[in-house]
């Protein structure tokens, strides 16, 4: 489990959210929603130890980032990536190999292997040897957890996989999700929208410049909580819908 | 044409200063493709800039002090890059102001300097190149750097591939991707005190940008474009030698404008650019980018 303890970011002055203080159970995929600026991104970026928190600290079963770093496996948002950069598809997921080599260690023949199952996983093999600008946004999206697969981590961390990407790419992606789950890990999710909230995940965070609620989908996304964060409309019209 | 290129290479059979000269020419060619290439892809040609501007203050004390020029130059070219760091980083300047106001300030104080060691020619060697007057020290000093820049390159090769496309994923596996910065600083000044000999400081970004953006006109391959880069700086390092050397040209400019000329047949040619998009169809050597 990874436990969040009173956790405050701040830029300069203005704190994104205080003393935050939020579980993440493993097996379980767990989303966190909230409003645009409400800190989703800045929180795990303080998770990962790529911003500076104020205050808190982050426990991964009882051990800190520093010895679990090489456990855990970001994927970036896709707007973060400079698509220019010459390399092919297959380079960057072999990235992911690197963090476990450390220096002086170049990839073996078993970690160019593991690319090459985790393209084939994922659907993608025949775009291996493509530059990356070359992708749909649903493509380079699945290279990203393609990557994740190889880093081979027990915590992954994804922020706004689902932004902009076709269904195929998203029903992929979201099988390799439930793959994760099932194999005890901690897949944390930031999302952007309430589409699909209950179809993507087990928990949800709502995040609100702290916490709004916390817990199992069912317990959490109610139509007051969804008030609370977001408005009433915005309730209204998403649990008039799923009510039909 | 033929006949001047025939007196070149005669003369190069004769000249020692001439063969020193050309071998000078060549390695800082290729380090500066290297080193440049990663310049380019981490979006520092400014920074770049900056630091080759930056070592002027310790040229002049090196030479004051008869000490070796690539002591004072490494030194202040690491003291420039953690200047323009540590006042990005704590103003809410951005980093090319932050780049500006410390490449002009170190830029000044090595002119005071160079005059008051008074070495007027020095002073002009130092700024425009002079590449028919390498010692064999010079050279010797050169070797050294190519070796630095080589190992460094193999040895960190994986670092600085994801240093430069993606150093959020970096850090979060645990990478002292700041450290790898300025290891690069290092080297990159390094590489500009050698540059200087042959393209001068105010001409070294030109060596460092114009042959790594020309191949990376030509490939999606981080290691080919390195290699192709090493090759270009090489080539265009060698006719400038020859235009040098025939034209009585300063052999900076002369340089700089071949590297210029060969980026912009690039421009129009190469698949990447595809601003003659008929030209590669159909041969399969290379695959057009579309969108």
């Amino acid at each position: 489990m990874l436990k969040v303890h009173n956790l405050t970011v701040a830029y300069s002055d203005t704190p994104v959210f205080t003393d935050v203080a939020v579980n993440f159970n493993a097996g379980k995929i767990t989303g966190i929603i909230g409003p645009n600026g409400a800190g989703k991104s800045t929180m795990i970026k303080a998770i990962l130890g790529l911003i500076k928190a104020r205050t808190g600290n982050v426990d991964f079963d009882g051990q800190t980032l520093k010895q679990v770093r090489k456990q855990i496996a970001y994927v970036e948002q896709r707007k973060d990536i400079d698509l220019t950069f010459p390399i092919n598809v297959f380079d960057v997921v072999l990235t992911g190999t690197y963090g476990r080599l450390g220096l002086f260690r170049e990839p073996s023949k078993a970690d160019r292997q593991r690319c090459q199952d985790a393209l084939d996983q994922l659907g993608l093999a025949e775009f291996a040897q493509r530059q990356i600008s070359q992708l749909s946004g649903g493509q380079l999206q699945r290279v990203f957890v393609a990557r994740a697969i190889v880093q081979n981590a027990s915590i992954i961390i994804m922020d706004e996989p689902f932004v902009g990407i076709d269904l195929q790419s998203e029903t992929v992606i979201m099988r390799i999700l439930h793959q994760w789950r099932d194999e005890g890990k901690t897949v944390i999710v930031v999302h952007h929208d309430l589409n699909k909230v209950t179809h993507y995940f087990d928990e949800l965070v709502i995040l609100n410049h702290g916490i709004v609620a916390a817990g199992p989908v069912a317990e959490v996304y109610t139509p007051a909580n969804i008030e609370r964060t977001f408005s009433a409309d915005l309730s209204q019209v998403l649990f008039a819908k799923e009510g039909n | 044409m033929l006949q001047s290129i025939t007196t070149f290479i005669s003369a190069l059979g004769k000249y020692d200063f001439l063969q020193s000269a050309l071998i000078t020419a060549i390695m800082v060619g290729v380090m500066s493709g290297i080193i440049g290439s990663f310049i380019i892809l981490r979006g520092m040609s400014m920074m770049g800039d900056a630091i080759s501007h930056a070592v002027l203050p310790g040229v002049a004390i090196a030479y004051m002090l008869g000490i070796n020029v690539l002591i004072g130059a490494s030194i202040f070219g690491i003291l420039a890059a953690g200047l323009i760091g540590l006042v990005a980083s704590r103003s809410k300047l951005k980093t090319d102001t932050s780049i500006g106001i410390v490449f002009s300030a170190f830029y000044a104080l090595g002119f005071i300097l160079i005059s008051l060691a008074e070495s007027a020619t020095n002073l002009h060697h130092i700024l425009f190149g002079n590449i028919l007057a390498v010692s064999d020290t010079d050279m010797l000093t050169t070797t050294i750097v190519l070796g630095i820049v080589i190992l460094f390159v193999v040895f960190f090769y994986k670092e600085l591939l994801i240093t430069s496309f993606d150093p959020t994923f970096a850090k979060t596996y645990g990478l002292k991707v700041q450290l790898l910065h300025y290891a690069l600083m290092l080297v990159l000044t390094l590489v500009t005190v050698s540059a200087l000999q042959t393209v001068g400081i105010i001409l070294v970004v030109a060596m460092l940008i114009t042959p790594a953006a020309t191949a990376f006109l030509w490939t999606n391959r981080l290691g080919v474009m390195l290699i192709l880069a090493a090759v270009i700086g090489a080539v265009v390092s060698v006719i400038g030698l020859y235009l040098s050397y025939t034209l009585n040209w300063a052999s900076g400019p002369a340089i700089v404008l071949v590297a210029a000329g060969l980026f912009g047949i690039s421009f129009v040619i190469s698949p990447k650019q595809a601003l003659l998009p008929g030209l590669w169809k159909g041969i399969g050597r290379t695959r057009r980018v579309s969108a």
